[in-house]
C-alpha cells in the first residue's frame, strides 16, 4: 500500500491580467516523496509555489492538502493544514534570536489569546515549556543548537538557510516547499545541504517539493522532476528521463547539459 | 502551598506595588503628586502604544482618540453616579468602587472603539495605516465635539477629583505587567514576528490580521484607562485635550524610548513629561526646544534610546546588565 497523498494540485492556473503565469499545473505527492521543480527564469516555479502556499489564490484549479481543499485560504490557514515553506531570498525574523524564530513557528495554529499570557496560568507555563523544548529539538536537528541565542541577522548565510528550514519544519508540515535552498551556496555547502534534505525526508516522512537551479542537486535527490517553461509543464518524470527529453534540453538544460557531456556548442560560442 | 503560589503569582506585582504607591500617595506633596499623575498617565499611554507601534510594528497615530473615548465614558459614569452611594458602604469606599467601575467601563468602551477602527484599517500597512488611524482619530474627536450629550466643545466639567497617585500607579503597574508578560510569551512573539516580516509570519501560520487587531484593541483599552485617569485629575474633559498633537506626543515618547522597548517607553515618557513641565515657563518657545531635542536625538540615535532592547540589556555587566547575545527574551 502506498503512503497517503500529501499534496495534490489539479489543473492549477494563475493569471495576472492578460499574462498566464501558470497553466494546468498538475502535481501529486505522497508522503516521503521528493519532487524537484525546475525551469528557466520566469518559467512560473515560484508562482506555482505561491499558488500552493496561498500567497496568491489560484485563478483556476484546486489545491488539496491531505485531501482537504485549501485554495482560496489565507497562507496562515494553509500552513496550519500542513504546508510549510522557505523563501528564495531568506526571510527570517532578523532581529529575533534563532530560538525565537523557531518558537514562533511552533505557535502555528494555536489560538490561545492574550489572557493566558497575562494570568500566567499553569497551562500557559506548560505550553511555553513545550514550545521551547520543541524549538530546541528542531535547532538540534539542523545543527544550530550552539546558535540558539544568536540573532538571526548575525548568522552566516548557510546557517540562515538552515534556520529557515528549521522554522518551516517546526510548523509540523506534511509538505515542505523549499524555494531554491542552495541559492548562493558554494559547492561544499550544497553537498551538505543535499545530505540534510535527505535526512529531513527520512526523519520526518514529509513530501518535499524543491525549486532548484542547480541541476546536479535536483537530479541527485529527486525521485521525480517536473519541468516548467512559460507556465506550462513540459516534462514530468524520473530525472534520467527528463534529462533526455529534447524539449527540456531545448528549454532549460541547454548549455549546462552540453557542458556536462563535454559537447561543443553549435556555433562555437563565446563562453 | 504550591497551588496557592501558582494562584498568587499573577498578582504579585500589584501586591508589591500597592503599599509602596500608598506610601507615596501619603507622603508626596500636592505639586509633586500632580506631576507624578501626569507622568503615570503618559507612561500608560506610551507603553500601550508601544504594543502596536513597537511590538507589532504597525504605525498608529490615533492614540488620543481612544484616550478620549475612555475619558468621556468614565466622566459620564462618575458624573452620572455623583449623588449615588452604594448601600452599606461608607462614602469614600462607595466613590472608589464607582470610580473603579468607571475606569473598567472606559477600557471596555475604548477597546470596542479600537476594534471598530482596527478591523478596517489594519489591512493597510505603513504610511497608509498611519494616515487612516489619524483620520479615524480626528473623526472620533469631531463626533464628540458635535454631540450635545457630551457637552460639545465645552465638554463636561465638575468631575470628581478621584485620580491620585495610588490609582495612577496601579494603572501603570497593570499596563507594564500587561506589556511585559506579552513580550515574553508565545502570543507576544507572534506580534514580534509580524513586525519582523509579515509575509514570513503569515507563512508560518500566524493570522497576521487577527493578531494585529488584538494588539490594537489592547492598546486602545489602556489608552482609555489613561484618559479616564487624566480627566479625573484635572476634573474636566474637553475634546481639545485629544487632538492630533496629543497623539503625536505619545508617538514621540515611543520612538524616543525605542520601538519595542518597555523600559524605553517608561523612561521617555517620564523625561518628556518632566521636561515639558520644566519648560512651561518658556511658554511658546517650549515646543521649539522640545523639537530641537527630538531632532538631536533622532540624529544621534535613530532607533531611540534603547532600540528594541530593555534597559538591562544595555547596562554594563557590573550594574546588573544582562548582555546575553541577542537577549533570550
Amino acid at each position: 500500500m502506498s503512503p497517503p497523498l500529501a499534496l495534490e494540485a489539479r489543473k492549477v492556473g494563475m493569471t495576472f491580467g492578460g499574462l498566464k503565469a501558470l497553466a494546468d499545473f498538475d502535481l501529486s505527492m505522497r508522503e516521503g516523496e521528493l519532487v524537484g521543480l525546475i525551469g528557466p527564469n520566469g518559467a512560473g516555479k515560484t508562482t506555482a509555489f505561491n499558488a500552493i502556499t496561498g500567497v496568491y489564490a489560484p485563478t483556476s484549479g484546486d489545491v488539496l492538502v491531505a485531501g482537504e481543499r485549501v485554495n482560496g485560504m489565507r497562507p496562515h490557514q494553509i500552513c496550519v493544514r500542513g504546508i510549510a515553506r522557505t523563501f528564495q531570498n531568506v526571510r527570517l525574523f532578523k532581529d529575533l534570536s534563532a530560538l525565537d524564530n523557531v518558537r514562533i513557528a511552533c505557535h502555528a495554529g494555536s489560538d490561545s489569546g492574550f489572557t493566558s499570557a497575562w494570568l500566567l496560568t499553569p497551562k500557559h507555563d506548560r505550553e511555553e515549556a513545550r514550545i521551547r523544548e520543541r524549538a530546541l529539538a528542531f535547532l538540534e536537528v539542523m545543527g544550530l543548537s550552539p546558535r540558539s541565542g544568536e540573532l538571526a541577522r548575525n548568522l552566516p548565510y548557510g546557517e540562515q538557510r538552515r534556520l529557515e528550514i528549521a522554522r518551516a519544519l517546526a510548523t509540523g508540515p506534511k509538505v515542505l516547499c523549499l524555494d531554491e535552498p542552495a541559492a548562493g551556496m558554494n559547492a561544499s555547502e550544497k553537498i551538505a545541504l543535499m545530505e540534510l534534505i535527505r535526512r529531513i525526508r527520512e526523519r520526518f516522512s514529509l513530501a518535499i517539493l524543491v525549486i532548484e537551479h542547480d541541476m546536479r542537486l535536483v537530479m541527485g535527490i529527486s525521485e521525480r522532476v517536473l519541468v516548467l517553461d512559460h507556465g506550462v509543464t513540459i516534462a514530468h518524470g524520473k530525472p534520467e528521463e527528463v534529462r533526455r527529453d529534447p524539449k527540456v534540453i531545448e528549454a532549460y538544460l541547454g548549455d549546462a547539459y552540453l557542458a556536462e557531456h563535454s559537447l561543443e556548442l553549435p556555433e562555437g560560442g563565446d563562453r | 502551598m504550591g497551588r496557592l503560589r501558582l494562584l498568587l503569582r499573577p498578582v504579585v506585582p500589584f501586591a508589591v506595588a500597592a503599599p509602596m504607591l500608598w506610601g507615596l500617595q501619603v507622603l508626596a506633596p500636592q505639586d509633586v503628586a500632580i506631576i507624578l499623575v501626569a507622568i503615570g498617565v503618559n507612561v500608560i499611554l506610551a507603553v500601550s502604544l508601544n504594543v502596536v507601534n513597537g511590538f507589532t510594528g504597525q504605525f498608529s497615530i490615533g492614540h488620543a482618540a481612544f484616550m478620549a473615548v475612555g475619558a468621556y465614558t468614565a466622566a459620564l459614569i462618575t458624573t452620572g453616579f455623583r449623588e449615588v452611594q452604594i448601600a452599606h458602604l461608607p462614602v469614600g469606599i462607595s466613590d472608589a468602587v464607582i470610580f473603579a467601575l468607571a475606569l473598567v467601563a472606559a477600557m471596555a468602551v475604548a477597546s470596542v472603539a479600537g476594534l471598530l477602527v482596527g478591523i478596517p484599517s489594519l489591512r493597510l500597512r505603513g504610511d497608509y495605516l498611519a494616515i487612516v488611524t489619524l483620520g479615524f482619530g480626528e473623526i472620533i474627536r469631531v463626533v464628540i465635539e458635535n454631540t450635545r450629550a457630551l457637552g460639545q466643545a465645552t465638554g463636561i466639567s465638575g468631575l470628581p477629583a478621584a485620580t491620585n497617585v495610588l490609582w495612577t500607579g496601579m494603572g501603570v503597574v497593570a499596563t507594564v505587567v500587561m506589556a511585559r508578560r506579552l513580550l515574553v510569551s508565545t502570543q507576544g512573539r507572534a506580534l514580534l514576528a509580524i513586525r519582523e516580516d509579515e509575509v514570513a509570519a503569515e507563512a508560518m501560520g500566524i493570522d497576521t490580521v487577527g493578531w494585529k487587531v488584538r494588539a490594537f484593541v489592547i492598546s486602545a483599552a489602556f489608552a482609555g484607562l489613561a484618559g479616564g485617569l487624566l480627566v479625573h485629575r484635572i476634573m474636566l474633559v474637553t475634546p481639545r485635550m485629544f487632538t492630533f498633537v496629543k497623539s503625536m506626543e505619545v508617538v514621540v515618547m515611543v520612538v524616543l524610548g525605542g520601538m519595542g522597548s518597555i523600559t524605553g517607553s517608561i523612561i521617555a515618557a517620564t523625561v518628556l513629561t518632566v521636561a515639558l513641565e520644566w519648560l512651561r515657563g518658556l511658554d511658546q518657545y517650549r515646543m521649539v526646544i522640545y523639537s530641537i531635542l527630538l531632532i538631536a536625538l533622532m540624529l544621534t540615535r535613530p532607533t531611540g534610546l534603547f532600540g528594541t532592547k530593555e534597559i538591562w540589556d544595555t547596562l554594563p555587566r557590573w550594574l546588573g546588565g544582562r548582555r546575553a547575545a541577542g537577549g533570550a527574551r
